[in-house]
């Protein structure tokens, strides 16, 4: 039996997909919130970034199902005694690319390492030599291959398989798409193919068949290969920056359910209510934009360092112990970052208090709180929405300066903002290990570029002053 | 002599798209126009009809990139406009045309002084700089009218009122020179006595400068005042045009006889307006009959099955109507089929007064400084009394700023009075305050100007009218209250299925009905109503009247009127109070007030009125400049600045109530 582990930020994580799956059941039987979003999924860009934006948050999701496997030879008495390693979903499914350790630095797709070391020979010589691969590149001494020939033959089986699945998926989709509308497959599958729907499905195809090549291409040249390389200790760094995805999310939606609440709490109330609760909400979110947030972030970040050193006994596992410095970073980020947004619901519920039909609704005497959640909370809902999505990628930024601050996750929790801090050194190296830098830099920059595209088309449909257009 | 007989501006069948694909929009559909020099043409129509298009075509401003003219010419003189080159149509625009538009508060540049954008214009069409072209802007600024002129050119457009700002405008479309002058609604956001300015200054200019105007409006009074030539525009087509004359005496569309007929008027008091059935047809659609046909009373089956050609009735006149048709066989005009009804009697319920406020101010302080200290107050209402009797109509009348809506709000307790009374039904409102005032407020309600704004756009509009009566606790479930507002709905000439829709939805009319509904849901006694028609037009106001009107004879409300639109108040208002400054000057039945105003400032507001009877021989009272600041009124009667019958003690004290009984007048002149 293995057991279930569910950390702070898993069950937070759950917690808010399922707010996320609540909301959209809700936004389909209201066709004013519903009519926006089918705007944005309109756009081709929005619709291909989302695609892209969906693969990186199933990646994440899949990374947050933690469990401990039982260990061999379990004690008497029908204890079991469980593994110290938690593992999640994610891990297995990839499976050799967490366990293909090798020594130390490899180049990407190298069957060697990358330094030389003394190796004996069998004759008793001693030579230095770029050692081969304990893992990578294998299979090519058995058959004789060459490397190239070797990359390319999987390569393009990759390409064959996705290109397979993706017509699979048009056809597939052609063929819902005709039923719901009741006409034939054939001409379904053209107007897919010439842009003519609604939705842009063929863009939406074209992103997904390009997500799965990268799936195949992982798949046949990820298990033979470290394709991004290794880093100091021998880790597939193509593993580690997958496995950061999980950080990155994190940081960027967690940190944003923190602050929500204060933002739109506090925004909304002083601008209502005025007078003395709008002075005193105006002071705190002045002074707390006067302390540097670095600053703020570092002293708390430090003394729940020592908090954490102080009390081992809280902690059963590293990665408990990493989970809830991940946790507090997204409290104390959510807590420098919620005046910005407050500010903006403070000022828009101002102008909001004295719209018409708050008045009408004061002169039929409605009760304040239901004026609040009735009447101005919906009406400033999309200013919240743009703000959440535009700050997410802030955020994910955010962490990768923290961390190599060193102010940022725990060192041992997989992060672009660690891979960048670990390349310092790397890059200072002759000749240069490059590879953590870039695979950090690729991953962060697709996940943001794609967030930043999505937040435009958000914006885009949401703002009523680009509506009018 | 060829020149001379040549039309100034031409306009040939021009067609102008808004969009592509099936969801185009096509506001201006084939429409030819003549302008002559020097004459004043005026176009006539409800909004969304397209004549502010037909205006932007003109000058090749539609809005980019979505519009385009599809079809037709622009003839200015012998130069087509349609087929110049962008840069070529600058020459054009600002120098032979210049365009005025509706709103002067935001035509105008705020971080530029009025000077230095009226010799913008000059530097771009006549090169004029430097000295030449400050004596010029002087120039031009007495001309428009503004005192102290040396001293306005260097003052920035928010130091200047609205109707100062529209006289700049004018200023700046006169700098080039034009020959035509295209004022787009000049008017529409002006008060009356502003309004009456504003127009005569055109007339002035006109005759001097022998420009021509095209003159955009939809009020018939400004149409009977200004113009010599007449179009109407229905649904992106002319439907008829004719000299003022004629127009006026004997106008041959059905849709032109409507939009008289639905003008409120005192001889209507005791009859139903008419009203024009249904909306405007959207105008994606090919047409294949009369675009009027649905709404039209005089119309037959022929009518939705033909398009209407262009026929001349008679000397300068034409119209798009089948009826002017001599080659048809035309069946008689059925009786009348919409509908309409007089009303029923009115029941004068227990009499003794509903509401009855005294003495009653609202102030409110002006903060300044670090500290925010009170430096001074805003006087917006400063000792009003007034009593509404039940089940009758007060009016309360006076241009915009005088604080007419801050009395309606200061009663509901919506702003709370600084002092002063306000007993309803014996109950003293100002004393009230938390849940008792709460569970009071059904007994008093509020429709508001704008229908637009007044409802929750994210909320449904039966939800919008359950809304209070949950609030209020009416019916004891939400069945019981869902079957209330179905009945509401019908009540208010809307249907049961309609409330499962958004405001959106529904057209400026139909939202003021669902505003109505709402404010009946929780049985009110007394309904305010600020303006509640100012936003729609006129056929539509005759719908909400009709309907207000309706309402109180069956159930016996009361209601103060707020408004600045006197023709309505003669028709709907028992009592009439005139308000001025945070005062009321004069108050009276509304056939006294009316007919033989006794203040000054009463007989110029009603002689500015632009009435629809030409040459009706009544003499507008000018009144010289701008209503004071409400933070700091002028000493003694807060009129005499502006008053044509000042006296010296005027300036010494504020007037008592002087007049005769039941009709009092807060001037000297009766003392």
């Amino acid at each position: 039996m293995i057991m279930p582990v569910i950390l702070w930020t898993d069950a937070l994580v759950f917690l808010l997909t399922l707010v996320v799956v609540v909301f959209v059941f809700y936004a389909r039987s209201k066709p004013h919130i519903r009519a926006p979003w089918q705007r944005v999924f309109r756009g081709r860009v929005a619709a291909a970034s989302a695609v892209v934006l969906l693969a990186f948050v199933l990646v994440g999701l899949l990374d947050s199902l933690h469990f401990r496997l039982p260990l061999e030879g379990n004690g008497h008495n029908g204890e079991i005694h469980y593994s110290v390693d938690v593992l999640s979903v994610f891990d297995v499914l990839v499976g050799p690319l967490r366990s293909q350790e090798e020594k130390t630095y490899s180049a990407p797709f190298a069957t060697h390492l990358f330094a030389k070391e003394s190796v004996e020979h069998a004759d008793g010589s001693k030579t230095r030599e770029f050692p081969p691969l304990a893992h990578a590149g294998r299979h090519l001494q058995k058959s004789s291959t060459v490397k190239h020939v070797d990359i390319l033959q999987r390569s393009l089986a990759s390409l064959f398989e996705a290109l397979l699945t993706g017509a699979l998926m048009l056809w597939l989709l052609s063929g819902v798409l005709a039923r719901r509308a009741a006409r034939s497959t054939r001409d379904m599958l053209r107007e897919i193919l010439l842009q003519r729907t609604v939705i842009p499905w063929r863009t939406i195809l074209a992103t997904l068949t390009l997500l799965l090549l990268l799936v195949f291409l992982s798949i046949n040249l990820a298990s033979v290969y470290h394709v991004l390389g290794t880093d100091k200790v021998g880790q597939d760094v193509y593993y580690l920056s997958l496995k950061s995805i999980r950080t990155g999310l994190l940081i960027g939606t967690l940190t944003t359910l923190v602050m929500l609440p204060f933002a739109i709490f506090m925004g909304i109330v002083a601008g209502y209510a005025r007078g003395w609760i709008d002075d005193v909400v105006q002071y705190i979110y002045t002074t707390l934009n006067s302390i540097p947030h670095v600053l703020l972030i570092a002293a708390s970040i430090l003394m729940l360092q020592v908090y954490i050193a102080n009390h081992p006994e809280l902690f059963e596992t590293t990665v408990e112990r990493s989970d809830i410095r991940l946790l507090f970073l997204c409290i104390i980020l959510g807590i420098t970052s919620w005046t910005g947004l407050c500010r903006l619901l403070r000022g828009e519920s101002l102008k909001l208090r004295e719209a018409e039909y708050i008045q009408a609704a004061v002169s039929f005497g409605v009760a304040h709180t239901r004026i609040i959640t009735r009447h101005i909370l919906p009406n400033v809902m999309h200013i919240v929405l743009i703000t959440v999505v535009l700050d997410f990628s802030g955020l994910v930024l955010a962490e990768a300066v923290l961390s190599y601050v060193g102010v940022g996750v725990d060192p041992t929790m997989n992060s672009w903002g660690n891979m960048i801090n670990g390349a310092r050194l790397e890059m200072a190296r002759e000749p240069v290990v490059w590879w953590s830098l870039l695979s950090a830099f690729l991953f962060m920059f697709t996940l943001v570029l794609a967030a930043n595209l999505f937040s435009d088309a958000v914006r885009d449909a949401f703002d009523p002053r680009t509506r009018e257009r | 002599m060829e020149t001379m007989k040549q039309p100034l501006l031409r306009l040939e069948n021009v067609s102008v798209q808004l969009g592509h694909g099936d969801n185009a929009i096509r506001p201006v559909d084939g429409v030819s126009l003549t302008i002559q020099r020097g004459e004043t043409f005026a176009l006539l129509g409800e909004s969304g009809c397209g004549k502010s298009m037909t205006a932007l075509s003109i000058l090749r401003l539609l809005p980019q990139p979505v519009g385009r003219i599809t079809a037709g010419n622009v003839w200015l003189g012998d130069e087509e406009l349609t087929a110049l080159a962008e840069s070529d149509m600058r020459r054009i625009r600002g120098r032979r045309i210049s365009m005025i538009f509706q709103e002067p508060m935001t035509s105008l540049n705020p971080v530029l002084t009025v000077g230095d954008q009226i010799a913008e214009v000059l530097k771009q069409h006549h090169r004029m700089k430097g000295r030449v072209a400050a004596d010029r802007v002087l120039e031009l600024l007495d001309a428009v009218g503004i005192p102290d002129a040396r001293r306005r050119a260097g003052e920035y457009p928010h130091q200047l009122s609205g109707g100062m700002k529209q006289r700049i405008m004018i200023a700046i479309a006169l700098a080039g020179e034009p020959d035509l002058l295209i004022a787009d609604e000049p008017t529409t956001a002006l008060d009356v006595t502003i309004q009456a300015q504003v127009l005569e200054l055109l007339q002035k200019l006109q005759q001097e400068t022998r420009m021509a105007i095209m003159l955009i409006t939809h009020d018939l009074g400004i149409v009977a005042g200004m113009a010599d030539r007449v179009a109407i525009m229905y649904a992106g087509q002319l439907v008829e045009e004719a000299s003022r004359d004629r127009f006026f005496s004997n106008a041959q569309h059905p849709y032109s006889r409507k939009l008289f007929e639905s003008l409120p008027d005192v001889r209507k008091r005791d009859q139903a307006l008419a009203t024009i059935p249904g909306t405007v047809p959207s105008l994606n659609q090919e047409f294949s009959g009369c675009r009027f046909a649905e709404r039209c009373a005089a119309g037959w089956d022929y009518c939705a099955t033909h398009v209407p050609a262009w026929h001349a009735a008679g000397e300068d006149q034409a119209t798009r109507c089948h009826r002017a048709d001599p080659a048809l066989d035309k069946p008689a005009i059925s009786a009348r089929v919409d509908g309409d009804k007089d009303h029923a009697a009115r029941q004068l319920p227990a009499s003794g007064n509903l509401l009855d406020v005294t003495d009653l101010k609202v102030h409110f302080p002006i903060h300044k400084g670090v500290f925010r200290h009170v430096t001074g107050h805003v006087f917006a209402v400063d000792g009003v009394s007034l009593q509404i009797p039940r089940g009758s109509t007060l009016a309360l009348v006076g241009e915009s700023g005088c604080g007419k809506t801050t009395v309606g709000k200061g009663i509901l307790q919506l702003i709370r009075p600084t002092a002063g009374s306000v007993r309803f039904d014996d109950i003293e409102l100002t004393q009230l305050a938390g849940e008792a005032l709460r569970k009071r407020r059904s007994d008093f309600q509020f429709i508001f100007q704008d229908p637009y704004s007044s409802m929750n756009p994210r909320m449904m509009v039966g939800d919008i009218v359950e809304e209070g009566m949950a609030a209020q606790g009416i019916g004891n479930n939400k069945i019981e209250r869902r079957a209330r507002v179905d009945q509401l709905f019908e009540q208010v000439g809307l249907s049961a299925e309609h409330t499962q829709r958004y405001p959106h939805e529904f057209s400026g009319g139909q939202r003021q009905r669902i505003c109505i509904a709402r404010a009946l849901a929780v049985d009110p006694q007394l309904v305010i109503c600020d303006e509640p028609t100012s936003a729609l037009d006129v056929s539509v106001q005759a719908q909400i009247l009709n309907l207000l009107k309706e309402l109180q004879n069956t159930l016996g409300l009361s209601y103060l009127f707020i408004t600045h639109n006197l023709s309505v108040v003669s028709y709907l208002a028992d009592r009439v109070a005139v308000m001025y400054l945070g005062r009321i000057v004069e108050e009276g039945p509304v056939a006294r007030v009316l007919e033989d105003p006794q203040h000054p400032y009463t007989r110029a507001l009603l002689s500015a009125v632009p009435d629809i009877e030409p040459d009706s021989g009544r003499e507008v009272i000018r009144l010289a400049g701008d209503l004071p600041s409400p933070s700091s009124p002028p000493t003694g009667c807060h009129f005499h600045p502006r008053c044509p019958q000042a006296m010296p003690q005027c300036a010494q004290a504020y007037p008592d109530n002087f007049g005769a009984p039941g009709h009092p007048v807060r001037c000297f002149l009766y003392s």
